[in-house]
């Protein structure tokens, strides 16, 4: 070999190289088409709903038969979906998942509770809603209301909280855990100092990202609680008292696609006499479903940038 | 204290993890205010040792120990003040772990843990444990700093300095130049040198040469197992009893 061949490159590096661009650009494409059904769900969401997308589409009140005014009610709702289960589910997750990452013993109970919440993540929300119908609606009397249906989904997301509490605790390493108990400073006094101050980011996302998937879920509210339709006066100040049926996006986007028709005719208010609706509000009335898919769309996602903004918050003021 | 009662001692001492005994049933004791060296390849027991001498073991899930371990003439498996028996021992581990805290706050942590409350006296223990470790004149300025941003070297004498923040009887320390520069282990060995006149010392090392430097008495573990203890000196100058105890202090195995 002389000196100029040394430097040249063998028929298998040449291979070699092509290959590695070949696979990068493949996988380059894949990413792409994921970004690009986002970016197509999002625009043609909003396309569709451009009828009905202005400021007051949010806080009015439906009318004319949910054909016309805005869904202020079924965003309260979710609302208090939301505020309710992560009050309930919050709490509880975080705590038990405190225990089996920090406390528990490796033995069959452990292992037991740990399949449990395995499984119970697994369960279908449906069947969530079923379990929500017996356990909260009629055993516990609560009846078709806000509180049953938020109950419901609490303990549809428990699971998944305290799966991701554990995953954020265990993150923290196991040296530091061990520096501390040699100082003679108990476990709770360990989690609190060390474990949790540098957890808690980790933790309070999975949390808000969990109960703000089920802010979309239809199932478990369709029969422990939603209600397709409450008539609100005008003007009147919209809210629920926690034993009350209750209006929610994802079911007020269920109902107005699926299980409702546009009417051909609304009743005239002055007279009362049937008149046809005009072209602009029948396309009003169509863009009611995807502008409360938009919506929806909107409030998970400010959900989860509150999240973000707060882990940033938590990840630069370490200190507490 | 009567002179000459052990600070320490160890009686056919034995662990477990699982199944598999790791420590044979081992006798010694330290004294008081000596440096008591313990060397010996991986796998010897040695760092088994430290936890069972700080009551941190149990911590290890299906870890078991029998024998008995005294301090001052007190079994130490029957104190009920764990948490204040702990504090008797002050333990630096191999890898610095500073505590993602201010690196006041990771002094500070140990007092305020058992009760000690901000102020002059707790600002006075922090400046003196941070002395003590040799660290006080580089971090005087930023106390307010993360304690993890510091370099290895003085994260590791900030673990020293959280050692001391309890007022331990014992330090242990455990391998603590492995992951540090050669100046600060010689800064950290003449605080120890210092140390000495306050406590009593335990150096698990695998360096021989840091053990001839700085123990009164040296221990050699071979597989849980004692295969040797006695003046340090002796067993450094190819004088020691067991052939083993020469081959490794001279690098011949190990």
């Amino acid at each position: 070999m002389n000196d100029s061949q040394r430097f040249t490159k063998t028929t298998f590096t040449q291979k070699k190289e092509s290959r590695e661009k070949w696979v990068k650009v493949l996988l380059f494409m894949v990413t792409l088409m994921m970004a690009l059904a986002v970016i197509l769900l999002v625009s043609f969401l909003v396309h569709k709903a451009l009828p009905v997308l202005s400021l007051n589409f949010f806080p009015d009140i439906p009318r004319d038969l949910m054909s016309a005014g805005g869904i202020w009610p079924a965003i309260l709702g979710t609302i208090y979906l939301v505020v309710l289960s992560l009050m309930v589910a919050a709490p509880v997750g975080v705590m038990a998942g405190i225990y089996l990452n920090e406390y528990a013993k490796d033995n069959w109970l452990t292992r037991l509770i740990n399949l449990a919440v395995i499984n119970l993540a697994g369960v279908p929300s449906i069947v969530h809603a079923l379990f929500g119908l017996g356990a909260f609606v009629m055993f516990a009397g609560l009846g078709e209301s806000v509180i049953a249906a938020s109950l419901t989904l609490a303990v549809m997301t428990m699971p998944v909280v305290i799966t991701s509490t554990r995953e954020a605790l265990s993150a923290v390493p196991m040296s530091f855990r061990e520096a501390s108990w040699n100082l003679g400073v108990s476990r709770w006094q360990t989690i609190r100092g060390v474990v949790l101050p540098n957890s808690i980011s980790g933790i309070l996302t999975g949390v808000i990202l969990e109960v703000s998937r089920a802010a979309g879920e239809t199932a478990p509210i369709m029969i422990t609680g939603a209600a397709a339709s409450i008539t609100f006066r005008q003007g009147e100040t919209v809210y629920y008292l926690l034993g009350e049926k209750f209006m929610a996006l994802s079911y007020h986007l269920y109902y107005t696609s699926m299980g409702w028709k546009v009417p051909d005719k609304l009743p005239n208010p002055e007279t009362g006499e049937m008149v046809p609706m005009t072209q602009a509000a029948l396309e009003y009335a169509q863009a009611i479903p995807y502008g409360t898919a938009v919506v929806l769309l909107g409030v998970v996602l400010l959900f989860n940038s509150v999240s973000i903004a707060f882990r940033y918050y938590l990840r630069t003021h370490r200190k507490w | 204290m009567v002179a000459g009662t052990p600070k320490l001692n160890v009686d056919s001492l034995r662990a477990w993890y699982g199944s598999e005994e790791v420590i044979h049933g081992i006798s010694f004791d330290v004294r008081e205010n000596e440096i008591f060296g313990i060397i010996g390849p991986a796998q010897s027991g040695k760092t088994t040792l430290l936890k069972i001498m700080n009551r941190t073991l149990e911590f290890t899930s299906g870890s078991r120990m029998g024998g008995l371990v005294e301090m001052d003439g007190e079994d130490i498996y029957h104190i009920k003040d764990v948490y204040g028996y702990r504090r008797r021992v002050g333990m630096v581990a191999p890898l610095p772990v500073g505590l993602p805290l201010s690196i006041y706050d990771n002094v500070a942590f140990a007092p305020r843990s058992f009760g000690m409350k901000d102020g002059e006296e707790l600002d006075g223990l922090v400046q003196k444990c941070l002395e003590q470790a040799a660290l006080w004149d580089e971090v005087k300025d930023r106390l307010d700093s993360l304690g993890t941003k510091l370099s290895g070297g003085q994260q590791q004498r900030l673990t020293i300095a959280r050692a001391l923040s309890h007022q331990p009887e014992v330090l242990c320390l455990d391998e603590f130049s492995i992951a540090i520069d050669p100046v600060t282990t010689m800064k950290i060995e003449d605080v120890l040198k210092d140390l000495r006149k306050e406590m009593t010392i335990i150096l698990v090392t695998n360096l021989v040469q840091q053990a001839r430097r700085l123990a009164d008495r040296t221990m050699f573990m071979l597989n849980g197992e004692v295969v040797e203890i006695g003046d340090t000196e002796p067993m450094f100058s190819g004088n020691a009893k067991q052939p083993k105890t020469n081959a490794f202090v001279s690098g011949d195995f190990g």
